[in-house]
């Protein structure tokens, strides 16, 4: 806490290492503590489904192949129009894992041979809900049917006092052009603007409800998503 | 007779060409015209076939089906066409033999039960039986035309006005029916594209032709937009026999979808999609295209 009484530039230096140690306990050392809690999820022969681009899950698995001998293969799945996967694909092959890349709606196909599925996230909602990529909540409802465990990686820091009950409300909108496609020469959907009858819709997030989440692996442990107010609660204190 | 060799060369010529029209792969026909197409193929062959009673007739068939079906076994609407025609063939020499039609139902499962087996043999030739098979395959062809402007008929039924429909790819038989019902409703449709052919295109371009409001959206949204969806339909390329579907990739997440969020699932197909064939493992239906078109070899 700083008191008005100290000194101006002591209270700058104080400001400054207050935040430094913030950002090396709750963002580097934490993406370290979760890449080591999850790869000890991952066994001999395991087959790990993964979507998009998360930095904590190419890190864990980039770790768990390196730094244990365990032989697992990865699935990348990847939709349209960001094509995120193509830049995991590229990280994870160079680093020597074994992979396959799918669209999203080969899913149903490609789950029944999958022992697990990670999940990066962007938030994490205060009723247990976790915010991420567009495709996110797809992949674990199928993945439920099928009877395969889903696991989200997320720092503590993404925490987030909001609640969202579906994926429509206070989402973010990406530029409709991206999904204008050439295929033969010829782009079926180029002159949609001048149409008044058609519309293009390009969502970014989307928002999983939490029966669908098995675990989510944070620096502060393993908990399941309806510990999350919990979290909030205790990190509040702490900050008080 | 010299007519009739060269008649029985060109139909086994016309088969031919069908047979590697179907493997060939290339642009994915229309079920219809392949249906059509079988059927007036089977038409030829038992005007123009060798054959002396129905019997013979039905091995004939069979052999030229197995055939056909070899060719391209994902293409399922083939088989139906046969067992339909097969079915025809043993309709008529049943009433040419003198047994009415309800004697036979009711006698044939008695029979089973009792018999253990097929009692006909098919041995008796009937000289009219050629001209009353073609006459019924003829009835079966004018079925067939008429078969998506019957659906597209019950569409009032079921959509009402300010519904939110989601469909996904691109189905004619569901494309008339949403064009039916617009004539007359006013309600709003989302597609989804089904990368990475993207099908759900064309349909939207189509569908918004016709001043339907529609939007397109990634196959990645289908759960999120869900909660806003009010009525899910879709078209499909086969249905087995346990009720199970074989469609576009995709069509089971959205299935998944719509039962998380209780929505309804209708689905449009027209009678030759009925298939008798039951779904043994997951892996003997799929039908797979090469890989260029989702991570092309340059990358």
């Amino acid at each position: 806490m700083l008191f008005v009484t100290v000194p101006s530039p002591q209270a700058k230096e104080k400001l400054q290492a207050t935040i430094d140690n913030y950002l090396r306990e709750k963002i580097v050392l934490a993406a370290e503590a979760i890449s080591k809690s999850a790869f000890e999820k991952i066994n001999d022969n395991d087959v790990i489904l993964v979507y998009g681009c998360s930095s904590l899950v190419n890190r864990t698995l980039c770790d768990a192949h390196t730094q244990t001998d365990r032989t697992f293969r990865v699935i990348v799945v990847d939709s349209r129009p960001r094509l995120e996967g193509r830049e995991t694909l590229r990280r994870l092959v160079r680093h020597g894992i074994h992979c396959t890349y799918v669209m999203i709606n080969a899913i149903s196909y490609v789950l029944p041979e999958v022992s697990k599925v990670l999940l990066g996230a962007h938030a994490l909602l205060a009723n247990g809900s976790v915010m991420s990529r567009v495709g996110t909540s797809q992949i674990a409802l199928v993945s439920k049917a099928y009877n395969v465990p889903v696991l989200v990686c997320c720092e503590t820091y993404k925490f987030c006092e909001r609640v969202q009950t579906d994926s429509f409300v206070s989402n973010e909108l990406d530029d409709p052009d991206d999904l204008i496609v050439q295929r033969k020469g010829q782009a079926q959907l180029g002159g949609w603007a001048e149409n008044n009858s058609l519309r293009l819709l390009n969502l970014v997030y989307d928002v999983t409800p939490p029966d669908l989440v098995d675990l989510v692996i944070t620096d502060l442990g393993m908990i399941p998503c309806t510990s999350v107010p919990v979290v909030l609660r205790v990190k509040n204190v702490d900050q008080q | 007779m010299p007519g009739a060799a060269e008649r029985g060369s060109e139909l086994s010529e016309q088969i031919e060409a069908f047979v590697s029209r179907l493997r060939g792969g290339g642009q994915r026909p229309r079920s219809e015209d392949t249906a059509r197409q079988t059927l007036s193929l089977l038409r030829k062959i038992i005007a123009h076939g060798r054959w002396g009673w129905a019997g013979e007739l039905m091995d004939l068939i069979r052999t030229e089906g197995r055939r056909m079906t070899a060719a391209q076994p994902s293409e399922t609407t083939v088989g139906n066409m046969v067992r339909r025609v097969l079915k025809v063939i043993r309709e008529e020499y049943g009433r040419l033999h003198g047994r009415s039609e309800e004697s036979d139902q009711q006698d044939s499962l008695h029979k089973l039960l009792t018999s253990g087996g097929l009692s006909e043999d098919f041995s008796t030739p009937y000289p009219s039986l050629r001209a009353n098979v073609i006459e019924a395959i003829n009835e079966l062809l004018i079925e067939l035309e008429g078969t998506t402007d019957n659906i597209a008929m019950q569409a009032l039924e079921h959509i009402h006005s300010n519904e939110v429909i989601m469909t996904i790819g691109y189905s004619r038989t569901v494309e008339a029916f949403l064009k039916e019902a617009a004539r007359k409703r006013k309600f709003q449709v989302i597609v989804a594209e089904c990368a990475p052919f993207c099908q759900g295109h064309e349909m939207a371009v189509r569908l918004s032709k016709e001043n339907i409001e529609t939007t397109v959206m990634s196959d990645a949204a289908i759960f999120a937009v869900m909660s806003r969806v009010n009525k899910v339909i879709i078209g499909t390329k086969t249905i087995l026999a346990n009720g199970a579907l074989i469609a576009v990739s995709g069509t089971h997440t959205l299935a998944l979808a719509a039962k998380h969020h209780s929505t309804p699932l209708i689905v449009c197909a027209p009678m030759f999609k009925l298939s008798p064939q039951f779904p043994n493992e997951e892996d003997s239906f799929h039908k797979f295209v090469s890989p260029q078109e989702v991570l092309p070899f340059t990358e």
